[in-house]
């Protein structure tokens, strides 16, 4: 009797380990599928370099440079206003902070990973595209620079936790040597700590803009939603991701509007799967470096 | 004359006392080791002498040491000061993830030196002193981790020269190298004497009767013996001491 239940759960398993390449491989060929329809009315370089996207026209453009560049504009803007902050952040919790002040702000910090896309983006609407109309005098506060600061608290949490490890995983002997040499605890920091956690800090880097990059709620919410192309932080843009959440319920399937959302949806996938890529390439060089000490 | 002298030290990690009344002086331009079995304090007493206990949490320090003659114990005094006073070679061989090059020039650069001569010549002149700089010179751009074990302890005791410190404590600075390198460390430790004082604790017995003059026996956080090498090895007034070295105990 125990022969044939051994094998069966020995299949479920196998299957249960095969099917997440299993479901990867058939999510890219679907999206490849209806995404290379597109292909067939525009050209790939129409796509990719025509600077309209006015999909429901007669006829139709479907050019996805405003949309490249608006995602690009608010993930710059997330970047640069999460990479410092959560560099200074993980550097005060790992190498300054009291133990019991670091462990309420690493809980806090994981609170706000926990804080729903759409709460955020609710709550950007309310407070901070108001505020940003009044300070900057504009027509409408749903702007790039909205929703760059909404998307950096998001990143934040990864951003911080990630770093933190890189430094923690620091051999206790850089900080020694150091201040054994003289140097104070930020000359410490600065000329040790952050340069030996330096391939854990790029690999925050690159999952902090795979967070920014795919996520779509938020976004959808507080950018404006104007597909044109931006010329400052200050305009209304349209993220690929958001593209695809707006104009999905209303572009007729089959129609080269309906495959056009499929073949922005190829663009993320690349775009994700890059950075991804890279960041695993700096996670694995951070640790094989932490493993020769 | 004695360089650092320390008077009724007591140290306590939280409840456990580790330094027991210790009495120590370390004489100028010699080698003084520091010889017991683990656990007796002897790597807790060399870091007093540049404060590293600090960064230990719970640490409660009383008595006195005075580093030429200047009390260091206390919140007033100058750590940086101190450190670059005393400087410290640890156990594993720990250079930073930079090139040769900011390895040794790294504590001068962090002292505001920033002339690109001065940092040259101070290069050359510590990783000369630490026979390292023929190997080197046409390769200053390494990563110091590709070293071998041997040139990291040399080129941390390098970095350390750079700064000329007065006193150089060692705490078993060869207990990760084969005896080849031990023997060419002690060599070079012989010959820094000349110009600094050091402190070395040790595990290895053999190691303390071949370098140092002065050797400190310490057990239980009590330096039990503290007199000149041969004199120890030879002659010792405790009971405990000759226990220790006779090879009865420890």
């Amino acid at each position: 009797m125990r022969r044939p239940f051994d094998y069966i759960i020995e299949k479920l398993v196998f299957f249960s380990g095969v099917a997440s390449i299993l479901f990867v491989i058939l999510i890219f060929v679907f999206l490849l599928k209806e995404g290379l329809s597109l292909f067939g009315e525009v050209s790939i370089q129409s796509f990719l370099f025509n600077v309209n996207w006015f999909p429901i026209s007669d006829p139709p453009q479907f050019g996805i440079v405003p949309l490249l560049l608006g995602s690009l504009f608010v993930t710059l803007g997330a970047i640069v206003i999460a990479v410092p902050m959560g560099l200074a952040a993980a550097i005060y919790i790992s190498e300054f902070a009291p133990r019991w002040f670091a462990n309420i702000l690493k809980t806090g910090i994981e609170l706000l990973a926990a804080i729903p896309s759409i709460v955020l983006g609710f709550i950007g609407i309310v407070t901070l595209a108001p505020f940003l109309k009044t300070v900057f005098r504009l027509p409408s506060g749903l702007t790039a620079l909205a929703g760059s600061i909404m998307l950096a608290f998001m990143a934040m949490p990864t951003i911080v936790s990630i770093i933190e490890d890189a430094i923690v995983s620091n051999p206790k002997s850089y900080k020694e040597g150091s201040l054994a040499l003289g140097a104070t605890r930020w000359q410490t920091v600065y000329r040790v700590t952050i340069p030996a956690a330096s391939s854990g800090i790029l690999a925050a880097i690159m999952l902090g803009i795979g967070r920014v990059i795919g996520e779509t709620m938020a976004v959808l919410m507080i950018t404006g939603n104007a597909a044109v192309i931006p010329t400052s932080f200050l305009q209304p843009v349209r993220t690929l991701t958001a593209t695809i959440a707006a104009e999905m319920g209303e572009a007729v399937a089959g129609s080269g509007h309906y495959y056009s959302l499929f073949a922005i949806g190829i663009i993320l996938f690349i775009i994700s799967f890059i950075i991804n890529l890279l960041a695993d390439l700096f996670l694995h060089r951070s640790r094989k470096g932490k493993r020769k000490r | 004359m004695s360089i650092i002298e320390t008077n009724k030290l007591n140290l306590w990690y939280g409840t456990f006392q580790a330094l027991i009344d210790v009495n120590l002086a370390v004489a100028q331009n010699k080698i003084t080791a520091l010889i017991g079995p683990s656990g007796c304090g002897k790597s807790t007493l060399l870091r007093v002498f540049n404060r590293m206990n600090d960064l230990i949490e719970g640490v409660r320090l009383a008595g006195s040491v005075k580093v030429r003659g200047a009390e260091i114990l206390g919140d007033g005094t100058d750590l940086i000061a101190l450190r670059k006073k005393v400087g410290m070679v640890f156990q594993r061989p720990n250079p930073f993830p930079l090139s040769i090059y900011e390895n040794v020039v790294y504590a001068l650069r962090i002292h505001g030196i920033r002339d690109k001569q001065k940092l040259d010549a101070a290069a050359e002149k510590a990783l000369s002193s630490v026979l390292l700089w023929d190997e080197l010179k046409d390769n200053l751009g390494a990563n110091a981790l590709t070293l071998s074990l041997e040139q990291q302890q040399r080129l941390c005791i390098a970095r350390l020269l750079a700064v000329t410190p007065e006193v150089v404590l060692m705490d078993e600075p060869c207990s990760t190298l084969d005896p080849l390198a031990t023997m060419r460390i002690e060599e070079l430790m012989i010959e820094l004497k000349k110009r600094y004082s050091i402190v070395i604790v040790t595990h290895n017995m053999q190691q303390a009767a071949r370098i140092s003059d002065d050797c400190g026996y310490m057990l239980l956080g009590e330096l039990v013996e503290l007199g000149e090498t041969k004199r120890i090895f030879t002659a010792p007034r405790d009971q405990r001491t000759e226990d220790y070295i006779t090879g009865r105990f420890g």
